[in-house]
């Protein structure tokens, strides 16, 4: 999830304060302009584009062990993706997916903006630096948490269970085949609560404060000026970040992979790419073309939302 | 005008002090004995150092690693990201909007695409298990974040200072050198602090390209190894998993302006 992390950003750079000066001096300004962009240029390809068409490559081609390791392996053309479209675990995984990406991103949201509200609206003492402190676990390597919640979520010994027990509930096998998804997504909503906090606030503060007073001035209730003043207005900012926590969710390995190792019903389509090739003791069964398969399918389904969130941010600058 | 409610700031206490639960949670096992961690006590009544002796015995050569790659990470992401940053920023690039385009999806791509490939690649170079290997890769989580928020802040500076280097017979690359990056010092510190940072974090590329590394392995997988052990060492585990987080820890004490400034980096446009 290291990615998650990457609050990204549509900062295209205007291109106003630039043009004027390139314009006089267009020969030199244009061979300088290529001279600097070029290494970034030369990494996109070596770095982005060429593990990227190396992964389709294998997924075209049937790897083994030996081919792996001492080349020649097979052009099989889709026989892969068919086979991989057949498994019966296929469509479990994509509900699974789904399920984890969809209730993970809502959660978020929902939490995210009623904390944010709750900060924005607030004005005491101490709110910045609660704030701050909300971004830890955002910050925190997903091993650090992942592990924690492991060791929280143990069935025995574990605090979540200690604490059920205090309430008189039964204790949960969290991380048993049957609810490790759900324990997965509780994990992956603590991780991803900052990141939609941060998000929100700054967005709630660019919705002008007299919009407010005029409302309280006219009587309306701290809950009607949420529901027709805040939701609408925060709109835009929020196509964004749930189109955003959904490339990001659907790609998520690490915090799952630590937590559970992908067994059960944690099984996503991201574990399921890493696990076929990295798994542990797979040096016997490591299925690479298989892997790749599933995570060319992965790749494109998360460009698919990420194409539709550059057309939504694109329009919204048009604007 | 907002209205100040007394009841506002003990709640947002207790819900920050929900949230953290599990970091308070994993400092409290750190510093408590072994017989005692399966009692759970909501405080390390049964105090120890131990943990942290095993860290030290076990992890140094991980946390050196670690800050290895987090630093080469830094060099290789400023070298590629800040000149290509002024030249969107301030030159004339052709074909900008693809590269500004290809930016943005390169961040949307699934890691676990990019390890697979990756190690195909370095299986052939002999890349596998190198701190040179996991640095190239680890700085593929950084670099277009980098290029878009130096680039954001570039097109930003004032037109008179480069006009007035320029008019001063400065070449470009003077300009760059001399002008451009001292003035943008704080958004190449944010960038520098978020590459190092998610190095340091980096469990995929670790896992995947860094598995046999032995020593040059990174301090997430000193950690992984413990869950791998047959019989969990919590308390180590913990106790590493502290030390692991303090470079968070410090970010979030020294730099906690640009932490928020690089979470909404452009995320947010009014």
């Amino acid at each position: 999830m290291s990615t998650l992390a990457a609050a990204p950003a549509a900062a295209w750079p205007t291109e106003a304060p630039g043009i004027p000066v390139a314009r006089r001096r267009r020969r030199t300004s244009t061979w300088a302009g290529i001279a600097f962009a070029a290494p970034l240029v030369i990494y996109l390809v070596l770095f982005y584009a060429y593990p990227l068409a190396q992964n389709v490559w294998m997924s075209l081609h049937h790897f083994d062990r030996n081919t792996f390791v001492n080349g020649g392996a097979p052009f099989v053309g889709f026989d892969i993706y068919r086979e991989v479209f057949a498994q019966p675990r296929f469509w479990p995984v994509v509900r699974q997916t789904a399920t984890f990406t969809i209730v993970s991103i809502t959660v978020q949201y929902v939490v995210g903006l009623a904390l944010a509200t709750f900060f924005h609206r607030g004005g005491f003492r101490l709110s910045s630096t609660l704030r701050a402190l909300f971004l830890v676990p955002w910050l925190l390597p997903v091993i650090v948490s992942g592990t924690t919640w492991q060791w929280m979520m143990n069935p025995d010994n574990g605090v979540l269970n200690a604490f059920l027990g205090v309430v008189g509930v039964e204790p949960v096998w969290w991380l048993s085949a049957d609810s490790s998804l759900m324990s997965v997504i509780i994990a992956n909503i603590w991780l991803g609560i900052p990141f939609n906090l941060v998000i929100l606030y700054s967005g709630l503060q660019n919705i002008p404060g007299d919009l407010y007073e005029a409302a309280a001035l006219d009587g309306a209730s701290a809950w009607q000026q949420f529901w027709r003043i805040t939701v609408p207005l925060l709109r835009p900012v929020t196509l964004v970040t749930l189109l955003l926590g959904l490339v990001y969710t659907l790609k998520v390995v690490d915090i799952i992979w630590i937590m559970t190792s992908g067994t059960g019903t944690s099984q996503t389509l991201a574990t399921w790419s890493y696990g076929m090739a990295f798994g542990k003791g797979s040096s016997s069964v490591i299925r690479y073309s298989e892997a790749s398969a599933v995570g060319t399918i992965l790749l494109v389904v998360a460009l698919a939302f990420g194409l539709i969130y550059i057309a939504i941010q694109r329009r919204q600058e048009e604007d | 005008m907002v209205r100040r409610s007394w009841w506002k700031a003990p709640v947002a206490v207790a819900l920050t002090a929900l949230m953290l639960f599990p970091v308070y949670w994993m400092i409290n096992v750190s510093f408590t004995r072994r017989e005692s961690i399966r009692s759970g006590d909501v405080v390390p009544a049964d105090f120890t150092l131990d943990h942290y002796a095993v860290v030290l015995r076990d992890q140094l050569p991980y946390l050196g690693t670690s800050i290895v790659v987090g630093l080469g990470t830094v060099a290789v992401t400023l070298a590629v990201a800040a000149p290509a940053a002024f030249a969107l920023a301030r030159l004339a690039v052709p074909g900008r909007r693809v590269l500004n385009f290809a930016l943005i999806v390169a961040q949307m791509v699934p890691a676990v695409v990019m390890s697979l490939g990756f190690y195909s690649i370095y299986n052939r170079i002999g890349l596998l298990n190198t701190i040179p290997g996991l640095v190239l890769a680890d700085s593929t989580i950084a670099v277009p974040f980098a290029v878009m928020l130096l680039s954001a802040f570039m097109a930003g500076i004032p037109r008179e200072m480069l006009q007035a280097a320029q008019l001063d017979g400065a070449s470009t690359w003077r300009t760059f050198r001399s002008v451009v990056m001292p003035i943008s010092r704080n958004s190449v510190i944010t960038a520098s602090l978020f590459a190092f940072l998610w190095a340091w974090s980096d469990f995929l590329f670790a896992s995947t390209l860094n598995r046999e590394g032995g020593d040059l392995r990174p301090i997430t997988m000193g950690i992984y190894h413990y869950i791998g052990a047959q019989n969990q060492e919590w308390g180590p585990m913990m106790a590493t998993a502290v030390v692991a987080s303090v470079p968070a820890a410090v970010l979030l004490v020294v730099a906690q302006k640009y932490v928020a400034a690089g979470v909404t980096a452009g995320a947010v446009k009014d």
